[in-house]
């Protein structure tokens, strides 16, 4: 994440993205609802996974709150280490997911950034992106003794089914249910129309925006990507979100009408696969750009608009289930390398980063196989960093430095 | 041949079991993974069903298709398809149950040249009518990737007949648990961990008669005199390593119930043989207790663990699960818990792979036993 500069160098001010700190205000805002208490703001709170169907939440005056973001949080202030230290204390192994860690021990001693999420009324899991999320709710659903909905979202390995369709739509409508019950009022479906659209409106300007990297100069890299995802995940079918990226799209569009890209000098453009490693965001960040090197785009943060095809702007709620289920981590290792394939060609990148994350196995196993696709099918080089996303213990600065050196080499 | 020595022979030779099995009846053998397997199916279709566990050799091969921080059941079991030590199967299916093997049915599919290969997206939660109806669905489609992957005609008569034999083989195990826990001394720890390690990987009617014989000739052993000892429960993952019962029984400590999925979890649960074959076979998924990378509500693991306890007279439970497992890390400190809460004493042990561990756990596993 940006930080403030000591010396205001003119080069560097004319490149900064000017919508960041109005990105901050709207976080900041949402938290801050979100942790008054609930007498005061009226509104029940769901936590929720980040792949999870939030837009019911908003038709039903539910404030969202994403962990996972919270995770993130929590790593990019280097807080990461304590907390997950204080889960192994609790009797979990080193080995699970660094969020699920961080949050389950943040829970408990109310740490991290904002001291702590506000408790939770509702938990709603979708596995859609891994199978740590469910046991990390179910720990979840014990500590805080809330109910638990669990949308079950089967893996396409090779191919989405009749049954699987089913399944999801039958879940869809179960959770609909479930939101009543904990609500205690109806379902408002007209509302849902509303933000549904919004929600279609968001992802489609996301996507707008990460394509405008498709420019060289690219006018931003993934590392800002990094930062302006938290909207599309945690305020997904808001007019804030749409407002909010309508504006951070029209400064994109400027900056390629005046040839501003994010790099000085932007000679390689890369692909960046898997979580960013947030508590180094920024010297990750410095050490490509002093390589002249670009990310220009990665399967994280386009991750949210991964299931677009498969919404339907008429009937939302209907292809709800089917369209969270078909997101691209929740599909077989070759799936996920073509979709990498058609990012280097959409991008034209030369080459590609992957993050082995020691927390994400269903991002990282297979990555090996996906690296060797690549360098079979496009033949361009490929970085691979070992590292955890939150947990700073895994990290090797030195290693890391000299493999990013070598790989540099090779472009 | 002594039915114990037959068990003994093929849990340290499985594969020479499968190979000498397929050159005797010409059948296929079809690996899987999990004991979310329907493998009444598999022995409907006229194959082999075979549980890959991995021989514990070194791994090299694997380490370029699985980074380390993967479970050696996973690493272990890939590098031995790779290394050839498996070229027996016919195919193999992946139920889905965790993140890794959800990967290692990729990895699989593309690397190792199997011909069979399927994949039985299982629903995550057994305990709605939705999850229930479509694991119905699932199963049926398993049916037909069966018939299409093998060249075979699945009948429902078959298929009747081998939901039989594998009650029988359940029930025959269920006895041997009771036999162990009534008549202490009469199998010993490896023993038994041998039976069931061959039971993964048997011909389940050649199976059976082992184990009727078996329990015929323990039933009418001396019972030794051994009451004494501190009687013990295991939980978590499974257990490749027979030794752990070695090393509970040299320590003064008796195996009285497990939950492993190699285990109890293995036979618990009979399928209803008057009911429309696959709705029983689902019926049995959802009322077993679950694997933890399952989901029946959120106390479901912990609360059969006491019972369990409770129901065996047990001095203390030990934690076992391999370094890197997910599903078992993230229960293991609530199951903890509810154990605390009632005064039960236990362990963890996380267990790297076969070897490298065996001293350490000696150690502990001794100074567990004299504290209880
Ligand atoms: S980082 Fe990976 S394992 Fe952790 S919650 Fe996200 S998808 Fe799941
Ligand atoms: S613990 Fe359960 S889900 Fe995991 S491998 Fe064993 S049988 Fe399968
Ligand atoms: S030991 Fe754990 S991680 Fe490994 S396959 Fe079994 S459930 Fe999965």
């Amino acid at each position: 994440m940006p930080s403030d500069e000591k010396i205001i160098d003119p080069d560097k001010e004319r490149r900064k993205i000017k919508c960041d700190s109005k990105m901050r205000e709207i976080m900041a805002q949402y938290y801050m609802e979100a942790k008054t208490p609930k007498e005061q703001r009226g509104k029940p709170i769901a936590w929720i996974t980040s792949g999870g169907p939030v837009e019911p939440l908003h038709a039903m005056d539910v404030i969202p709150i994403y962990p996972e973001n919270y995770g993130a949080m929590i790593g990019a202030s280097k807080m990461g280490v304590e907390l997950c230290e204080r889960a192994e204390e609790m009797g979990y192994p080193r080995d699970l997911c660094s969020y699920a860690r961080a949050d389950i021990a943040s829970a408990t001693v109310n740490g991290g950034p904002i001291g702590g999420l506000p408790e939770p009324d509702m938990l709603i899991c979708c596995n859609n992106i891994c199978g740590t999320v469910l046991k990390w709710y179910e720990v979840q659903a014990r500590y805080y003794n809330v109910p638990l909905f669990i949308l079950d979202t089967p893996i396409t390995h090779t191919e989405f089914n009749d049954e699987m369709r089913r399944y999801v739509t039958r879940q869809s409508e179960e959770y609909i249910r479930f939101l009543e019950q904990v609500c205690g009022k109806k379902f408002d479906y007209d509302r849902m129309k509303v933000v549904g659209d919004l929600s279609i409106r968001g992802q489609e300007l996301w996507q707008e925006i990460l394509d405008t990297t498709m420019n060289r100069p690219a006018p931003m890299t993934c590392f800002d990507a990094f930062f302006h995802l938290a909207m599309i995940v945690t305020l997904r079918g808001t007019q804030t979100a749409v407002d909010y990226y309508e504006m951070l799209l029209a400064e994109m569009k400027e900056r390629v009408a005046q040839g501003i890209g994010m790099l000085p000098n932007e000679k390689y453009r890369l692909v960046w696969d898997n979580l960013p490693i947030w508590y180094r965001l920024r010297w990750l960040s410095n050490k490509f750009i002093e390589r002249s090197a670009c990310l220009v785009a990665d399967t994280y943060t386009s991750g949210w608009t991964s299931w677009m095809p498969f919404v339907d702007r008429s009937d939302f709620l209907g292809f709800l289930g089917e369209s969270y289920a078909r997101i691209f981590l929740n599909s077989g290792t070759d799936i996920m390398a073509d979709n990498i394939i058609r990012m280097v060609k959409k991008y034209d990148a030369d080459g590609v980063v992957f993050h082995s994350n020691r927390s994400c196995k269903p991002y990282s196993f297979g990555q090996y196989d996906i690296q060797r696709i690549i360098q079979k099918k496009l033949g361009i080089p490929t970085l691979m960093i070992e590292a955890d996303m939150v947990d700073e213990r895994s990290f090797s600065e030195s290693q890391i430095e000299t493999r990013i050196d070598a790989f540099i080499e090779m472009l | 041949m002594d039915p114990l020595q037959l068990f003994r022979d093929i849990s340290q030779h499985p594969a020479d079991y499968a190979r000498q099995w397929k050159t005797r009846t010409g059948g296929k053998v079809v690996g899987n993974f999990c004991s979310y397997t329907p493998q009444e199916l598999i022995v409907a279709a006229g194959a082999l069903p075979y549980r890959i566990l991995g021989s514990g050799a070194d791994i090299s091969r694997a380490d370029s298709y699985l980074q380390a921080y993967c479970c050696s059941l996973v690493r272990g079991s890939l590098e031995d398809a790779l290394a050839g030590r498996l070229e027996f199967l016919d195919g193999a299916v992946f139920p889905h149950t965790c993140d890794s093997i959800q990967r290692l049915s990729d990895i699989w599919r593309m690397n190792t040249g199997f011909g069979f290969h399927a994949d039985i997206i299982l629903p995550v939660k057994l305990d709605t009518e939705s999850a229930v109806d479509y694991m119905v669905s699932v199963l049926r489609r398993f049916r037909q990737d069966l018939e299409k992957g093998l060249g075979v005609t699945l009948t429902d008569a078959r298929l009747a007949d081998a939901i039989r034999i594998c009650n029988q083989v359940r029930q025959l195990l269920a006895t041997l648990y009771e036999l162990r826990r009534t008549r202490p001394g009469v199998i010993g720890g490896s023993d038994l961990h041998a039976v069931f390690r061959a039971a993964l990987v048997m011909d389940r009617v050649e199976l059976a008669e082992a184990l009727a014989t078996l329990v015929d000739q323990l039933a009418a052993a001396p019972q030794s005199q051994d009451e004494s000892t501190k009687r013990i429960v295991f939980s978590g993952g499974l257990c490749s390593m027979p030794d752990i019962y070695r090393v509970v029984e040299e320590a003064g400590g008796r195996v009285v119930w497990d939950d492993f999925c190699t285990g109890a979890r293995y036979f618990e649960g009979l399928v209803d043989e008057t009911r429309e074959p696959i709705q029983a076979l689902t019926e049995r998924y959802r009322e077993r207790v679950v694997c933890p990378a399952k989901h029946a509500g959120i106390y479901n693991r912990g609360t059969y663990l006491l019972e369990k306890v409770k129901e065996n007279r047990a001095d203390g439970v030990i934690f076992l699960f391999l370094k890197f497992c997910d599903p078992h890390g993230f229960d293991y400190p609530y199951m903890k818990a509810m154990l605390d809460k009632e005064g039960i004493p236990s362990i963890m042990f996380e267990i790297e792979d076969q070897l490298s561990s065996e001293g350490q756990l000696r150690t502990r596993c001794e100074a567990f036993l004299e504290m209880i």
